[in-house]
């Protein structure tokens, strides 16, 4: 990437490191509950937008204990409204997978002025007692991999858990998994339903059709609370669709904001 | 030294193909293909009547637990058990030891501290107050608590807990995770300036600094032994010198498993296939429930991902005599466990609050009564006078019970057969 700075928010007691890259109009990523990593999906997408992918509170390196200055969602959005005051993103358009899903959605409900579109790939934040969202915190590392990703052993999934014998690695995936956990443990149910009525932007949800985690069926949940929000249903691909798919993803993300 | 009779009342009679048949005893064993409310009435009864039986035999104390969801002991509430306990014991002079009632998932966590006012009251300043942080089953995974706020909300609970039973002025608690305007407790607990408190632990460095930091008795609730343990006791009597205390062994608790026959093939002959329920049946439960993200610190999440201390034992290829070699079960006539106990427990790892684990896992009623005897009148009367040469104050006991010891033989001879008959269950 081509700009890497750390942002200090929340009367700089959260330091978040933000990844920029590209040029055109702002889009802002919010990753997944496995932390940040800098993918192919960002390159192609930085071919057409300036991305900025912020680190959640506590995953930045060094700054593990910011995550206790936050206590529920409210302030996580607070503290991402601060960020991006602080970068001069005014409005943009936001991708979000997973759990970054989610926290796009929530501000997308929140700031609604802020987002110009709203890209939500198999995002979480709804509950159905009959397609329960399995909790990856539950898991085995090679059970959670099995499930995140349609090819378990492919290079999408190498690059974002690491080598299985670097300890670092480990570390890092973990107290991802923590930092993140915090906001949704232990029915990732926390509101949005509430508010989701407040998004303005238009939206699209892509999913993966071999989504093991966060069943495909969790896109009527959205659609029947967004009725102008587009699906895409991705062939190949499971949880994590822009990662194994990235070239479709990308241009799925292109063309619905060119539209 | 003070020995105390612990009981965790555990599902009996699983079936034996249990741990191939289901993921796990813990948080989603399925009840209704499993248990038997009549049955499992049964067991509460037995557990009463054993530690009974144990208080009259002459343990210097009783000690119950709390777990939810989770087939290898199911007492969701110790206080109700310790009343029974408090109230069946009364007059004499054995500790109500609570290992106890979870702060995290007691909300507000003044109940525990009302609770433990009872409890004293009830057994006339004979309680000990265990303050636990709870397994990550229990807490996160049954109770829903958030991983990350586990040890937060544990601290806070822990500091309200002995303002609640200390101060004199009714008080507003503005805290983070608990707001009561009105703190004001009824009733306040006979042992002043309150009963004497433990904190359970399973060896984190964190806990150490915790314990010592409130003048706590640690205690490692261990299932596999003091060899196991040598090291994790080492670091923790580091911590007390480091932070100016003295090796009082009172300072420290254990948890251990024992049985004992009349000769070591006769404990071999009646508890092998009871050691091999409990390990095999009793611990089974998937390796991430015990560490879900977040509930450790990052540091120690660093610390132990840098430095694995060892690697975690199949239990389920270890044997009876596997478990007796290795110190998880310490197994013999009295003679071979009076000394194992004394060399390889108490002295070596310090440890002047012993807790002894009598029933274990598919144990009989009738069976864990003999064991307890044996314990009783062969083991425990040379284990008591251990640090005795010494010259410490166990200042982690009930006052009052400091200096006496319960009435053994006079109890015990009112045998098994009066408890078994007063049993009634």
């Amino acid at each position: 990437m081509s700009q890497e700075r750390t942002v200090s928010v929340w009367q700089d007691r959260v330091r978040l490191r933000v990844l920029s890259k590209g040029s055109g109009p702002a889009l802002v990523y919010f990753h997944g509950p496995w932390g940040l990593t800098w993918e192919p999906f960002l390159d192609l997408l930085a071919q057409h937008f300036t991305v900025h992918a912020p680190e959640h509170p506590g995953t930045t390196p060094g700054a593990p204990d910011d995550i206790y200055q936050l206590d529920n969602l409210w302030d996580l959005v607070l503290c991402y409204d601060e960020l991006l005051d602080a970068l001069e993103v005014s409005d943009a358009v936001f991708v979000g997978h997973s759990f970054g899903g989610m926290v796009a959605c929530e501000m997308a409900a929140a700031a609604a002025r802020r987002v110009r579109e709203l890209v939500l790939i198999d995002p979480i934040g709804f509950w159905r007692d009959t397609e329960p969202v399995v909790n990856w915190m539950a898991l085995d590392v090679a059970e959670m991999r099995r499930r995140i990703f349609r090819d378990p052993e492919g290079e999408a999934a190498r690059q974002l858990f690491g080598k299985e014998d670097d300890p670092a690695a480990r570390v890092r995936l973990a107290w991802a998994m923590g930092a993140t956990g915090k906001f949704i443990w232990p029915i990732p149910d926390k509101g949005l339903k509430k508010r989701i009525h407040r998004v303005k932007a238009p939206t699209l949800l892509v999913w993966g059709k071999e989504d093991r985690l966060v069943p495909p069926v969790y896109a009527d949940e959205f659609t029947r609370r967004l009725p102008g929000a587009r699906v895409q249903m991705m062939d190949q691909a499971g949880h994590a669709p822009h990662l194994e798919q990235p070239e479709i993803a990308a241009r799925m993300v292109r063309e619905f904001v060119k539209r | 030294m003070k020995i105390s009779a612990f009981h965790l009342m555990p599902h009996r009679e699983l079936p034996d193909d249990f741990e191939k048949r289901y993921a796990s005893v813990w948080v989603t064993p399925p009840w209704h293909e499993l248990a038997d409310p009549a049955r499992v009435g049964q067991y509460y009864n037995w557990t009463l009547d054993e530690l009974l039986f144990a208080a009259r035999a002459g343990f210097d104390g009783v000690c119950t637990n709390e777990h939810h969801q989770n087939a290898y002991g199911f007492m969701p509430s110790p206080n109700l058990m310790g009343s029974v306990l408090a109230r069946g014991t009364a007059g004499s002079n054995v500790a109500i030891v609570q290992m106890g009632a979870t702060l995290p998932t007691s909300n507000p966590p003044i109940r525990v501290a009302e609770e433990y006012a009872m409890l004293d009251c009830i057994s006339g300043g004979r309680l000990v107050a265990g303050l636990p942080l709870g397994s990550p089953m229990d807490v996160n995974f049954c109770y829903g608590i958030t991983p990350m706020e586990h040890r937060e909300r544990y601290r806070e609970a822990f500091a309200l807990t002995l303002k609640a039973w200390t101060s004199r002025e009714i008080f507003a608690w503005n805290g983070r995770y608990f707001q009561l305007a009105n703190v004001n407790l009824w009733p306040r607990p006979v042992q002043q300036p309150h009963p004497p408190v433990w904190v359970p632990g399973s060896g984190s460095i964190s806990t150490f600094d915790f314990a010592v930091d409130n003048e706590a008795c640690y205690c490692f609730l261990s299932y596999s032994g003091a060899k196991s343990a040598k090291s994790m006791m080492d670091k923790y009597w580091d911590v007390v010198t480091g932070k100016g205390r003295k090796p009082n062994p009172y300072r420290a608790g254990f948890l251990q498993l024992v049985v004992v026959g009349e000769t070591d093939a006769d404990a071999e002959q009646k508890y092998a296939r009871h050691v091999e329920y409990f390990y095999h049946k009793c611990m089974h439960w998937p390796l991430a429930y015990g560490a879900p993200p977040g509930n450790q610190d990052f540091r120690s999440l660093q610390a132990a991902a840098l430095n694995p201390v060892r690697r975690v034992e199949d239990v389920k290829k270890l044997k009876y005599r596997d478990f007796v070699e290795k110190g998880y079960v310490i197994a013999g006539s009295p003679a071979t466990v009076r000394d194992r106990l004394k060399e390889e427990v108490v002295k070596s790892l310090r440890v002047g609050n012993l807790m002894v684990l009598l029933q274990i896992g598919s144990m009989p009623h009738e069976l864990t009564l003999e064991n307890m005897d044996l314990f009783a009148r062969k083991v425990l009367p040379d284990l008591r006078g251990v640090w005795d040469d010494e010259g410490w104050v166990n200042e982690w006991w009930p006052e009052r019970l400091r200096t006496r010891t319960p009435a053994g033989e006079h109890l015990t001879a009112m045998g098994r057969q009066g408890v078994v008959a007063a049993g009634g269950a």
